[in-house]
Formats: C-alpha cells, structure tokens, sequence
C-alpha cells in the first residue's frame, strides 16, 4: 500500500474545502465545506496510523472518531445557529450579515417582538 | 501497484472529483448528494486503510445523519430548487488561498513520502478500538461526552429564541408585582 495516494487525496480535499469556505456564500454551502475538511482530516489520521508506528496500536483511528463526534456536534450547533440566522434575517448568505453592527431592526418578526417589549 | 493501490486511486479520484462538484456546483441540494459521494467514497477508503470500525460510523454518522441534517437545513431556509447564480462571491482569493493550501499540502506530503510502500497494520475491529478507547482514551471520551451535551444543549438553546428572552420578562414582572406592592409604581 502507497500511503502517498491517500495523502494527496486528503491534502486536495482540504484544499478544497478551504475553497468553498471562502467562496460560497451561502452559509449551508459553507458548512459542506468545513465537512469535506473535516473528513480531508480524518484521512490523514487514519492513514498516518498505517505509516506512523505509534506506542498505542490504532491511535489515529480513534483520534478519527473522535473528530466525527466532533463534526456532529459542530453540525448541529452550526446549523441551529443558521436556521437562527435565516429567522432574523430571512437570508443564509453570510457576506449580508455585517460583523459590527448596533442592533437597528432590519426585518423579520424578531426585531418587531424585541421593539414591542422594550418599548412596554 | 498492488490492488490495494488501485482502489484508493479510484476511491480518491472520486473523492476528490465529488469534492470538486460540492464547491463548484450551482444547485443547493444537488451540492448534498454530491457530499454523500464524496463522503461515500472515503468510507471506501478507510476500509481499505483497515479502518472498519472508522468507516461504518462514517457511513452512519456522516452519510446517515449529517447530511440529512445538511438537506433539513437547505429545506428549512427556503432554498431555491433550480440553479441559482448568487450562490458564489468573486473568487480569485479563494482559489488563491484554496489552491495554496491544497497544492502546498500535497507538496509537502509527496515530498514526505515519495513512492515508498508500508503493510497494512492488523485491522482495526470494534473489538480492538474498543480496547483502545476504553483504556487508553478514557478521559477524551468522557470529555467528547460533555461536549456534546453541550452541543445539544446549546443547539436547542439557540434554536428557540423564546428561552433567551423568558428570563428578563420574569425579572420584570416580578419586579413590577415589588413595586405594586410597596405601591411604589415608577
């Protein structure tokens, strides 16, 4: 077995991913993304755990699916917080979402609500 | 080139060429689909890197959960179903980058490892995985557990504004019930 196939395999998936983190601009498209990264990370690891003779027998397949516990919390955490976004906004594209900004109601229900209590 | 090799040149071509297709392609939920190919296809590879245990839960994890939660969230947020042009920024400093990153990596790891050939280690079971965590990764594992209680904390948390905002409104009323009462009422 050739390692230098996976290896180039995952270094080009990331490669891509960081492609599609930077150009997409939908936020669902940019959470696709961070999984083909993710999993361009879990091919390094199990298949470093081939080439790297470790104290510990099969370390880089556990770390891999410690990773994936770690891409299923981040999925969801990322997607609530999306599905979050599209409510306030009605939009998922994240160059229309600015970083700084005072909260000034731009729409949506939630705005109205925070408005109506505030001005109780 | 033993068979071994063969399979994950094609397994990674595919990969890669799904990989390709899930940052290049302009319809949202065909973007999904082409992500459980990719995702598929490194299953493949993980079995043949003798990694069983790892690529049945990424087929169960990923395939299964993941990006059905990825095509809920494309529903919920209204995506449009044909091709949509405004799914893209201008992007030449994301292939800059991109391209850099995955080129500059692959470099590296050519370089690393040339032609060389290794034997495939004993495969790793359930059985022997098992031993692994239970022994000698026990406090991560127990770690991973609290964080994703916390996840899934924080998920509903965050996907029900009314929990944030619940709080403030008790404090308030309670507060005016204080003032009625002293007959104080500002």
């Amino acid at each position: 077995m050739r390692p230098v196939i996976p290896y180039v395999t995952a270094a080009l998936l990331f490669g891509l991913g960081v492609y599609g983190v930077l150009r997409r601009r939908n936020a669902v498209l940019v959470l696709m993304s961070v999984e083909l990264m993710l999993n361009a990370v879990n091919l390094i690891l199990v298949t470093a755990d081939t080439t790297a003779r470790a104290v510990l027998p099969h370390s880089g397949q556990v770390f891999a699916l410690f990773v994936i516990v770690l891409a299923a919390a981040e999925i969801g955490v990322g997607l609530a917080i999306v599905l979050q976004l599209y409510r306030l906004r009605a939009t998922v594209a994240v160059d229309d979402v600015p970083l700084t900004e005072s909260p000034d109601p731009v729409g949506g229900r939630e705005p109205a609500v925070m408005n109506s209590e505030t001005g109780r | 080139m033993t068979g071994a090799d063969v399979l994950l040149l094609a397994l990674g071509a595919v990969a890669v060429g799904a990989g390709v297709l899930v940052v290049t392609t302009k319809h949202l939920v065909r973007a999904g689909l082409y992500l459980v190919v990719c995702l598929g296809a490194l299953a493949g590879d993980f079995l043949v890197l003798s990694a069983e245990l790892v690529a049945w839960v990424q087929v169960l994890i990923y395939v299964g959960a993941v990006v059905v939660l990825l095509l809920f969230a494309v529903m919920l947020t209204r995506a449009p179903i044909g091709a949509s042009d405004d799914l893209d920024r201008p992007g030449w400093p994301a292939a800059l980058i991109g391209g850099g990153a995955g080129l500059g990596l692959t470099a590296l790891l050519v370089d690393a490892y040339r032609w060389s050939t290794v034997t495939l280690p004993s495969a790793g079971t359930a059985e022997r995985l098992g031993e692994q965590i239970f022994q000698s990764w026990v406090l991560p594992f127990e770690v991973l557990s609290v964080l994703l209680l916390s996840a899934l904390v924080g998920a509903i948390v965050l996907s029900r504004p009314d929990i944030g905002r619940a709080a403030p409104q008790r404090g308030r009323t309670a507060g005016d019930l204080v003032d009625s009462e002293t007959g104080g009422r500002r």
